[in-house]
């Protein structure tokens, strides 16, 4: 039994290609931050069908929902703590988001996890101050504005270097916040995305739930 | 023993994994079975995660000077976990939107009897 399990491979050396980007990925795309020029440089066709997918689904949860809108009934309002509590951590939350968004080719962290932060603060205004709702027009501008940023610097290195997301911007000092050439521009383009689109799942299941 | 150590992260993984499948199969209450979804993608993510591991790793970032590139972890697994992350969250999402319909459809939400009921 426990010969058998120690032939399971664990902690082994690296495989060729991971350590081709940790030996050569600062030089190549000048992000720090491995996991970020993976996910935004060598893989970036596949970080735009993940989007994708992300998009389809927060519109396929619009669609099933919207065909069962209930009427509308009467909310409770939150306690005071909890609405003074909320309008205090919401913007302290949003700069943290919009930290970790920037700074995705630097530290842990990039489009989607500060996506996700700057979508709990959302939640978080949700919880509290429950008459209040998001503008529907400005999170869809941004959504679309996002994808629309993401395959447009695509485009644009196809144009001028024959491929699809070439990072045609000057790459600049590694470790400075401007560096990296498109890969922060991409991530952010995928915070905004993400951001907006969790907050309009969130903005959907509320609106059924009342 | 040591060898057990080794695995322990392998063997949360595959219990993570087994638990979700439990939940999926036996129950009959459609968010618990979601719920064991989560639980199964949970396994799975953390899975991954462990086949790229290295002894005494760090994370695969160069946030400060000195840190041995031999030792970091395998970025590969770390990007294709984000991704798998994100894709959670939508089929989470997707799911429950399915639920709330089944249960403004049906009055109900255990599986058992949106059976029994006629369409």
């Amino acid at each position: 039994m426990s010969l058998s399990l120690a032939k399971i491979p664990f902690g082994q050396p690296k495989p060729k290609i991971a350590r081709h980007y940790i030996d050569r990925g600062i030089e190549e795309t000048g992000a720090v931050n491995v996991v970020t020029s993976v996910v935004v440089s060598y893989r970036g066709f596949d970080t735009l069908g993940e989007v994708t997918v992300l998009f389809v689904a927060a519109t396929g949860l619009g669609a099933v929902l919207r065909i069962a809108k209930t009427k509308a009934a009467a909310i409770e309002p939150a306690s005071f703590v909890l609405r003074t509590g909320c309008r205090v951590l919401f913007p302290l939350i949003l700069v943290f988001g919009s930290y970790v968004l920037i700074h995705g080719h630097l530290t842990p962290g990039g489009g989607f996890q500060g996506g996700a932060i700057v979508a709990s603060a959302f939640v978080l205004i949700y919880l509290g101050c429950r008459e209040k709702r998001i503008n529907d027009k400005t999170s869809t501008v941004l959504e679309s504005l996002g994808g629309v940023t993401f395959v447009v610097v695509g485009l644009i290195g196809l144009a001028v270097g024959g491929y699809f997301l070439l990072n045609f911007m000057p790459k600049g000092q590694p470790y400075s916040l401007l560096s990296a050439g498109v890969i922060p521009v991409i991530y952010i383009a995928i915070g905004f995305k993400v951001g907006s689109e969790l907050t309009g799942i969130i903005d959907n299941l509320i609106e059924e739930s009342k | 023993m040591s060898v057990l150590h080794n695995y322990a992260y392998y063997a949360g993984a595959f219990g993570l994994i087994f638990i979700g499948l439990y939940v999926i199969l036996t129950k009959h209450n459609l968010i618990k079975v979601i719920i064991g979804l989560g639980i199964l993608e949970t396994g799975v993510n953390l899975f991954l995660i462990c086949v790229g591991y290295t002894r005494n790793g760090t994370a695969p970032i160069f946030s400060r000077a000195g840190l041995d590139a031999e030792l970091m972890v395998d970025p590969v697994p770390q990007a294709l976990v984000l991704t798998a992350i994100v894709i959670g969250v939508a089929v989470l999402a997707l799911a429950l939107s399915l639920a709330i319909r089944l249960y403004h459809h049906y009055g109900t939400l255990n599986l058992r009897e949106i059976r029994e009921q006629k369409w």
